[in-house]
């Protein structure tokens, strides 16, 4: 019953099932997150989804590096100089007014893009104040986020996450899963009919919500969904209440992907919270008069949502390691903010759209408009031409901030000869400079090694939250494995670089290495190892600091920095101040 | 301009909300005096931040403002009118709503400002300036959702306006200078980004928002949730007394305010508690100390006490702490702590 092949098309019958209910109600569910590779299997699922959908409802697909004109409409150039008065064009998203919004490559998406397309979910209508244009259009209509991720962490925006219902993932479901796939068959327009007169009963209610509770999901949205998606099930099956398998269906479709814990085993989730006891007896007054059924509902619903929990989620989630489960799941605002490369836009300027410059439509008409009627009796044309006359000197390009954007790299040493001394000092002044890096409105990542190697605790971000939450989980002790260190900072260096932006690096460290790069220890050759690994700083010219950690400036410390080619300074005693003087005299400033 | 309109659904009723009541509190308390300087909500998602800004905007009391003019200025105060309205001579003046406008990200600078109107411009070569979301937000309300999404150059935009209270324009050979005087509201996510220390100092009151614990009070969000969506007038018209019961509360605070006392210990107190928490300027005093008589006039107390204080004290107070590297405790704890401990002094 559990070979791969069973589970595979047991998600498949699940993905089948969600692009069904979803192509009922696209708006109300938000959507879904599909994880998966563009493939045949992929392919497939849309092109169900699509069946699924009334015949006039539009598809459009949203492109990863959309601008905001296309996106959310704006002025209309050719339809403006044709008419000679503002034409407005409407942009991507009220266009799938009724339809579905296929967003491309969501692991990728920026926030700004999510944020424009989660506030359309939210309200169900597109505002847009641009290019001289109000605009209040309706725009009803669900998402799917296609989500190719490689890595576990690479995730698109959590805040668009959020809004749509459900998360699938096909990464493990091969063409043969899909073949006994049975299509669904049953009337969808009815279904649509239906579903406004579908009701819940308070015991639907209560179910999903201590179930969302047990498996530690904070957002209220998820509840909201799983209401909404029971609704719909109940209307497919052409039932005005919603029934226990409907429950179950929308339990194991919208919680199981956003499970942060696992519910404690013989307790029932009701148990979960803080349990005060007035609100206990009152729970069990309540049970007794309900439906009997009332109680099994809690579990059922847990436990559907609990066996389609992808097994690596279980893994570790079973060993204590879930997200906490206060909206930290799936938070990955910085590995995004790299769409931003194109520079935001800082007013406009003169010249023309060469190179690359992209004309400004607006202000270049702006520029041409007070001198039409002085330009039409020029050429001695009538007053009433409709005709704009444009010209060369009109030309406005949009201005971009081009500023290389500056990633600091913090390589903090946690092995137990710093810890002994000053890890809770050298963590202090981390926070100290992350602040810093903040106000400058820099990315930070932070590397940490101990023990036998080194692990990025966080990748290049720009939340102050995330950044401080990960340096409060780092703990201390064991060898001090510096070459690999430096090794890991050197790799993340590079990967800075390859994007386009200025890596800066700063190391805390003592400075005395006795893990080698192979993981075995032994002082000289860790020693050899790590002043090895840092002469690549001094090769790539990387501006590093050094920052001494041990009690008493150390020589090995102060030769390593030699070898990096960085400036060495030992970590002043619970000098704040000088610390963040000695490091902005070192980290580039932004210009 | 133009302009399109979608005819929307009654909004959901402030008094709805349930529970969140820091939130609402601080953002009656804007109603009530404006003076307190914006309102920041941060928070989790799905918490319904942006539900009770839009649902304070249909509580607001009505305002008068002078008849066609497009900045609504205040007809019984001369020193804030704009240029045309002084001018005018006599002002005829009527009820308008205040104004609660929504500055949606990916808004164009031209929009928040105002710019030269194409239309008349381009049909007509008329220079007519088009008033922008800064114009319509005069006397009122400016939300901004994802305010730490929202572009630098619009910060500083906002900055510069919130600051000097006025908006002066000088583009496509415009000259134009108008009022424009707002309450800031914006919501966001902390995991998406942090919002620049000079902006979060433009806020008044700031407030962290967290998704309700208790099983109870989840259950009845979901469920009010879904009556409204399934018919919103229906259920709009369920809360319509306690929606009037509300408003009566913010127009009895207002006519209240100017009378209430704030004694020469109130002050005190304040000073005190900043000095403890080592807030950086006057800023965080005054606000501490307008919030605390808002909230007088609202519970109809005729003085500020120390309870008012204390209940207001942390959302005027943790944006304004000094971040201290060395201490990981949390900035309302640290509010907390203080205000306990001066207590207890």
């Amino acid at each position: 019953m559990n070979g791969p092949g069973d589970a595979g098309s047991r998600v498949w019958a699940d993905a089948v099932l969600a692009a069904t209910l979803c192509a009922i109600d696209p708006a109300g569910l938000g959507g879904v997150a599909l994880r998966a590779r563009a493939g045949p299997v992929r392919d497939r699922w849309v092109e169900t989804l699509r069946a699924h959908l009334p015949e006039d409802a539009p598809v459009r697909t949203i492109p990863l590096h959309i601008a905001d004109g296309r996106l959310l409409g704006g002025l209309d150039l050719a339809a403006t100089l044709q008419a000679g008065r503002p034409v407005a064009e409407r942009g991507v998203l009220s266009e799938v007014h009724g339809g579905i919004a296929l967003l491309a490559m969501a692991e990728r998406v920026s926030e700004a893009t999510a944020a424009r397309i989660s506030s359309a979910l939210d309200r169900g209508e597109l505002h847009v104040e641009r290019d001289g244009l109000a605009l209040h259009i309706p725009a009803r209509f669900g998402v799917i986020a296609f989500d190719e991720g490689a890595e576990p962490d690479e995730r698109p925006p959590s805040s668009l996450i959020d809004r749509l219902a459900f998360h699938i993932d096909l990464e493990r479901v091969s063409m043969r899963d899909l073949a006994d796939a049975a299509a669904v068959t049953a009337d969808l327009v009815a279904a649509r009919a239906g579903l406004p007169n579908v009701r819940a009963s308070d015991a639907v209610f209560e179910a999903l919500t201590a179930t969302a509770m047990a498996l530690g999901i904070a957002s209220l949205r998820a509840v909201h969904f799983a209401l909404r998606a029971a609704c719909v099930s109940a209307a497919l099956a052409g039932r005005t209440i919603v029934a226990e398998e409907d429950a179950v269906i929308a339990g194991r479709l919208v919680f199981a992907a956003r499970a942060t814990q696992l519910p404690a085993p013989p307790a029932g989730p009701a148990d979960e919270q803080e349990a005060p006891t007035p609100s206990q007896a009152d729970e069990q007054d309540g049970a007794e008069q309900r439906d009997p059924l009332d109680r099994p509902l809690d579990d059922l619903v847990l436990e559907a949502a609990k066996a389609a929990l992808p097994a690596a989620l279980l893994a570790q989630l079973a060993a204590g390691q879930g997200q906490s489960s206060q909206g930290g799941s799936g938070g990955r605002a910085g590995a995004l903010k790299q769409s931003r490369l194109r520079g935001r836009p800082a007013g406009t300027r003169r010249g023309e759209p060469r190179g690359g410059a992209r004309l400004n439509v607006v202000e270049t008409l702006r520029n041409a408009a007070p001198w039409q009627p002085l330009r039409r009796r020029e050429q001695g044309r009538s007053e009433a031409a409709a005709r704009i006359d444009v010209r060369p000197e009109d030309f406005r390009v949009t201005r971009f901030k081009q500023r290389a954007q500056t990633t600091t790299i913090f390589v903090v040493d946690a092995s137990g000869s710093s810890a002994l001394h000053r890890l809770a000092e050298a963590k202090g002044a981390v926070e100290l400079l992350l602040a810093q890096s903040y106000v400058r409105r820099d990315q930070v990542a932070l590397i940490a090694f101990r023990g036998e190697r080194a692990e990025l605790l966080l990748p290049p971000t720009r939340s102050l939250v995330r950044a401080k939450r990960s340096l409060a989980g780092l703990p201390g002790g064991g060898g001090t494995p510096l070459a690999a260190g430096l090794d890991a900072a050197a790799a993340l260096v590079d990967g800075v670089r390859r994007k386009g932006e200025t890596p800066s690096v700063i190391l805390l460290t003592d400075g005395r290495a006795n893990i080698a790069r192979d993981g075995k220890p032994g002082r000289p050759q860790a020693e050899a190892d790590a002043q090895s690994a840092a002469r690549r700083f001094r090769v790539a010219g990387v501006a590093a600091i050094v920052l001494d950690t041990s009690p008493r400036p150390q020589p090995q410390a102060e030769q390593l920095a030699r070898e990096m080619g960085a400036r060495y300074l030992p970590l002043p005693h619970a000098d704040a101040n000088a610390l963040s003087v000695a490091v902005r005299a070192v980290v580039p400033r932004r210009s | 301009m133009t302009t399109t309109s979608v005819s929307r659904p009654a909004p959901f009723p402030f008094s709805a909300i349930v529970g969140q009541d820091e939130m609402k509190l601080a953002l009656l308390i804007a109603a009530v005096d404006q003076s307190v300087g914006g309102v920041l909500v941060f928070g989790d998602r799905g918490t319904g931040k942006s539900t009770a800004v839009r649902a304070l905007a249909a509580l607001l009391p009505p305002m008068r403002a002078v008849a066609g003019c497009p900045y609504g200025c205040e007809p019984d105060r001369p020193a804030g009118l704009c240029e045309a309205c002084r001018g005018a001579g006599k002002l005829k003046s009527v009820q308008v709503p205040v104004p609660v406008v929504d500055l949606p990200l990916g808004a164009t600078e031209d929009r928040v400002v105002g710019a030269l109107d194409l239309e008349r411009a381009l049909a007509h070569g008329v220079k007519a300036f088009e008033p922008g979301l800064l114009a319509r937000a005069h006397r009122g309300f400016l939300y901004i959702d994802e305010v730490n999404l929202l572009e630098d150059h619009l910060v500083d935009l906002l900055l510069d306006v919130a600051a000097s209270g006025e908006n002066v324009v000088e583009r496509e050979g415009l000259s134009v200078r108008h009022p424009a005087r707002f309450v800031l509201v914006g919501s966001g996510n902390p995991e998406e980004g942090e919002l620049r220390p000079q902006l979060l100092d433009r806020f008044g009151l700031s407030l962290e928002v967290r998704t309700p614990g208790d099983l109870k009070v989840r259950v009845e969000v979901v469920r009010r949730r879904d009556a409204y969506d399934r018919d919103p007038e229906a259920f709009s018209a369920r809360f319509k007394a306690e929606e009037s019961k509300v408003r009566r509360r913010i127009v009895a605070a207002r006519e209240r305010l100017p009378s209430v006392v704030v004694s020469d210990a109130a002050l005190e107190r304040a000073a005190d508690l900043c000095m403890r928490l080592g807030t950086d300027g006057l800023r965080g005093e005054l606000t501490l100390m307008r919030a605390a008589r808002a909230l007088a006039a609202l519970d109809g107390d005729a003085a500020v006490s120390d309870e008012h204080l204390k209940r207001v004290a942390p959302s005027a107070l943790r944006h304004r702490l000094r971040r201290d590297p060395l201490d990981d405790t949390g900035s309302t704890t640290r509010v907390e702590r203080a205000l306990a401990e001066m207590f207890a002094a």
